[in-house]
């Protein structure tokens, strides 16, 4: 497995990529949009990148991914995508009939300089319609760029200030997570008293029901309502500075809402973050429900401490989550020694930081060292651990070719996770999604314990 | 069971009207006294339309290139294009020298605004650099992505400068995402390239072994490959190369030796065949290794063309031998199956294959389709004169071949040639058309829309398709089976392959998790009719 991969590293200045830990801008505005009740998101750009996206959607997912493409040709790349992007309006509305339609274009339609506003304003849209958009050249950013790109269109489209007094009410922007985690933290939310507002909220339309009926708009999403609504809350909580503080910045702007950014609660220390800055905007205790969840985390975390004390680990995804598992599994006592992203720095213009500065704070205060790397590659990854060997690799599917070559246990976490089911559907934020954390990682190490220990070794009670 | 004209038209009617007329020719309701039956195919899917096409760079790095094992593939151009190709598409490949087997690997320049603003030629030519300090691959393919051409970086004269540079094969390709109207132009690009740069380019006058193939268009989804190598082997035929499946550069370059060319996938890759045929003298015959028919009359055919009686001997051994091994299994997975109808739609030629399976397991197809096809996988390379190129299509280059001074060679005399055709299909392929019963649809391009709507009128038992809409069906209580990606499962192809085909459309028909989508309280009401009797009394 990967047996072409040397442990020699030669410098790579090319600025290519081999085994890619991102992907790019469009997959993420899909993904974001979808989290808009009765939405459809419409690709502008060939019909390619609608299919891989929406094919690395359903794999993720494992639920119908819908989204509508501007099917280009030659003829429009040359003449300019306008008449495409008015004809999908007109048929979309009139076929698929959506509440809303939400434009992303790609490399195609940015290159050429599509002006898709303009085009929309002059297509055919049916009364109480509308059509939202957003730029994502794929050429900038990442999917977590994508994914924070049409966030921030939901403000500069619906956000509205209507009352001359802000709300008790929170807006909360999850970030380029699983529908799982939408509902784990709008329940802490909610378990705090404080009235809120998600958005993008992919829960009940990502991972919807079976029935037996088709239904193309699912029940779930942020309504058209709540969106405008966004504007007259008196808090924004973005959870992550990568996929999150854009949109919150935006809404700063535009309506005078104030913004937090704050980690993207996963492990004990970011959760506590959540809840202290609810418990404080809203002058609400923390119910004895939260407190016992985290009493039992921090029993479980004790009991266990010996399964991953002192263990190495390498991370590697998105970095909203890669910088929360990072500081989760340093709470456990483990070592982080390779941390790396695909995902550039920050987003360009954006408000968002470094992500090595970030990773490097958290293990210089634990006064560690580790290989650190925001636009890095799985191919650098891979050398990094074959030179400095770990105990554990966490990460996205993709991973698993590594954690092969090198016969490590596998933790799989984040975006996409394509070979394994449920993940969707089960929170690894908040502190039951810590526990969860707890019981992948103490699991893949135990199972490999046993797996290596011989006959007279192998033991009943670990 | 079948539709009627004025039910299609009232699906159609929801469309706007040009797109009526539109979608209208690419629907056929099989009538046989309406003699042929055209049908639209390899056109534009409407904008807007949710569609299962894909692209040009699809069908060419992603479809055909990508399989080659002793490759590096570097796609050119922002992220995405390279990743989704990566390890996406089930193409297993094994290797003697593991360090010479990329199949794990995705390259990608990965473009930056500044590539498209100042051009990505540069980057592109010290990516292929640190590939080559990196890897050492015997050859490399570099496959363009839409902003490629539209900037107008100059692929070719990039990997011409790297083959100076590094004394081994960069091949170019100008796939981009919007030529032709899918995956289909994509493929052609491929093939050209493949033909062009590669078949040929060994020093090999003649094959080692006796009755030597090429077995074209077969990609070795699930292990397809490995399970008809199998039964090939036994037989006796000395395989030359795959395309593209576990295929490789070393064995790609000396295709040229092979006596016959098989086709499994007639869309992807006839332009090969039809290529090696003017070039070598090389007929082709269209095969279908899925299900136990197909596979048998494949073999029976290949027989008779080399007209060996120990060859078709053996080949009937052989089958006897494997029938006779699966029979009891397809058996009892057909008790499961028996009676029930299909929707069966994919890409290129897996809509009509899988028909022959499914009828074997006594599932009737009602509706079938392809999401990339042309007009004569439909209604057979006798329309292929009449079918009219338009503007979409016409920027696909045609590769005009000669025959070969030195290397061409009849392998059957004109006349033994023509006998064989009126019995076999050489060099010749029938479509689906012909294979499918009265009163059954074919569709092309179907979308999301009419597959709701098809599914509403004809509630098939199973669905066989693609991700994208695996679970829209499912949804709606309908098995879906993916017949690009197997689920995960296979091989499908050859005698082993129909087992585990019927053995997952028996587990998808026999799974118990059906019975709970109705929650007990939907079933009974919340307040039962005793208080009320009591009421009355």
């Amino acid at each position: 497995m990967l047996d072409a991969t040397t442990k020699e590293i030669k410098e790579r200045a090319s600025g290519g990529v081999i085994n890619p830990a991102k992907t790019c801008q469009p997959i993420g505005a899909m993904y974001a949009a979808l989290g808009i009740h009765g939405c459809l998101p419409h690709s502008h750009g060939s019909q390619g990148c609608c299919s891989f996206h929406r094919m690395h959607l359903t794999r993720h997912f494992r639920d119908p991914i819908m989204a509508s493409t501007s099917s280009f040709t030659e003829g429009a790349s040359v003449f300019g995508g306008g008449a495409n992007l008015k004809t999908a309006i007109k048929t979309i509305f009139q076929v698929y009939n959506p509440d809303i339609i939400a434009v992303h274009t790609t490399c195609l339609t940015e290159t050429i300089g599509d002006d898709i506003p303009n085009i929309i304003k002059t297509s055919e849209i049916p009364e109480g319609k509308m059509v939202i958009h957003t730029n994502t050249p794929s050429y900038v950013g990442s999917h977590v760029t994508g994914f924070s790109n049409m966030t921030k269109s939901m403000v500069n489209y619906f956000a509205e200030a209507t009352t001359p007094l802000k709300k008790e009410q929170v807006n909360i922007i999850p970030g380029f997570v699983n529908p799982g985690d939408m509902r784990e933290i709008k329940r802490l939310t909610r378990l705090m008293n404080a009235p809120y507002i998600m958005f993008p909220d992919t829960s009940g339309v990502v991972d919807s029901p079976m029935t037996g009926e088709f239904q193309m708009y699912p029940k779930g999403g942020t309504t058209q309502p709540e969106l405008i609504d966004t504007g007259n809350s008196k808090l924004t909580i973005a959870l992550g500075r990568f996929a999150s503080s854009d949109a919150a910045e935006q809404l700063d702007k535009k309506c005078k809402v104030p913004a937090v950014t704050l980690k993207a609660p996963i492990g004990i220390k970011a959760t506590d973050a959540l809840l202290m800055t609810l418990r404080r905007a809203f002058v609400s205790d923390v119910p004895y429900e939260l407190e016992e969840e985290r009493g039992q985390l921090v029993d479980i975390m004790t009991d266990t401490h010996f399964h991953f004390h002192g263990k190495k680990v390498a991370i590697f995804g998105d970095p909203d989550i890669v910088t929360g598992i990072t500081e989760f599994v340093m709470s456990l006592g483990m070592i982080p020694v390779h941390v790396l992203t695909g995902t550039p720095g920050g987003a360009v213009g954006s408000v968002v930081g470094s992500f090595e500065e970030d990773i490097k704070e958290l293990v210089d205060q634990a006064g560690l060292k580790a290989n650190i790397k925001a636009a890095g590659d799985l191919f650098t990854l891979h050398q990094w651990i074959k030179n400095e060997p770990v105990d554990l690799l966490i990460g996205n599917t993709y991973g698993k070719y590594i954690a092969r070559a090198e016969d490590l246990p596998f933790v799989r976490v984040g975006f996409p996770v394509m070979d394994r089911s449920v993940h969707s559907y089960m929170p690894i934020v908040g502190y039951r999604g810590a526990m969860r954390l707890i019981e992948m990682i103490s699991g893949a190490l135990l199972d490999r314990q046993d797996r290596d220990a011989a006959d007279e070794d192998f033991e009943l009670v670990m | 069971m079948a539709i009627t004209e004025e039910q299609l038209e009232e699906i159609l009617a929801k469309y706007p009207s040009k797109l009526q007329k539109n979608r209208k020719k690419h629907i056929v309701i099989n009538n046989a006294d309406c003699g042929a039956q055209p049908i639209e195919a390899n056109t534009r899917t409407a904008p807007g339309i949710i569609t299962n096409r894909g692209c040009a760079y699809a069908g060419c790095k992603g479809v055909v290139l990508g399989p080659l094992k002793d490759m590096i593939h570097i796609t050119h151009g922002p992220i995405g294009c390279a990743f989704y190709t990566w390890g996406a598409r089930r193409n297993k490949a094994k290797s003697d020298d593991p360090t010479q087997n990329f199949i794990n690997y995705c390259v990608s320049t990965d473009m930056q605004e500044s590539d498209i603003v100042f051009g990505g030629e540069k980057k592109l030519a010290k990516v292929i650099d640190e590939v080559m300090e990196n890897f050492h691959p015997k050859a490399i393919t570099v496959s363009a992505t839409c902003p490629v051409g539209l900037i107008g970086d100059d692929i070719n004269a990039v990997a011409k400068a790297a083959e100076e540079r590094h004394g081994i094969p960069v091949l170019a390709f100008s796939c981009e995402g919007y030529k032709g109207v899918s995956q289909s132009a994509g493929h052609h690009i491929a093939n050209n390239g493949l033909m062009d740069r590669v078949i040929g380019a060994g020093d090999l006058e003649q094959a080692s072994g006796k009755y030597p193939i090429n077995i074209l268009g077969e990609y070795n989804i699930g292990g397809d490959s490995w399970e008809i190598e199998r039964i090939l082997s036994d037989i006796g035929y000395q395989i030359v190369s795959v395309m593209t499946g576990d295929g490789s550069y070393e064995a790609l370059k000396n295709a040229h030796v092979a006596e016959l060319n098989l086709v499994q996938c007639h869309r992807s890759i006839n332009y090969i065949a039809e290529m090696l045929e003017i070039k070598y003298g090389t007929p082709w015959l269209k095969v279908n290794f899925i299900g136990v028919k197909g596979t048998s009359d494949s073999l029976r055919n290949m027989a008779q063309y080399f007209g060996d009686p120990a060859l078709i001997q053996r080949t009937e051994e052989v089958i006897a031998r494997e029938v006779a091994r699966i029979e009891p299994l397809m058996g009892q997975y057909k008790k499961v199956c028996e009676g029930k109808t299909a929707f069966c739609f994919v890409g290129g030629s897996r809509g009509h294959h899988y028909q022959g399976l499914f009828g074997e397991l006594g599932i009737d197809t009602v509706l079938a389709g392809y999401e990339f096809a042309h007009r004569d996988d439909y209604e057979g390379r006798e329309v292929i004169p009449d079918i009219k190129t338009d503007a979409d299509s016409k920027n696909i280059p045609e590769l005009h071949v000669e025959q070969d001074p030195n290397r061409f060679k009849l392998k059957l005399s004109p006349e033994k040639m023509a006998e064989l055709k009126a019995k076999i299909p050489l060099s010749y392929y029938a479509g689906m058309h012909v294979d499918m019963k009265e009163g059954t649809i074919m569709v092309d391009d179907l979308n999301h829309y009419e597959t709701e709507e098809f599914i509403k009128l004809l509630k098939p038992d199973i669905f066989a398709s693609g991700i994208k809409d695996k679970y829209v069906v499912q949804k709606m209580g309908i098995p879906a089976k993916q017949i690009h990606s197997y689920d995960y499962s296979g091989p499908y192809a050859g005698f082993n392959g129909a087992v585990n085909f019927a053995r997952d459309v028996s587990m998808g028909f026999a799974s118990p998790t059906w019975n709970f989508i109705v929650p007990p309280w939907k079933e009974e009401p919340l307040l039962t009719g005793t208080v009320n009797e009591e009421g009355v009394a």
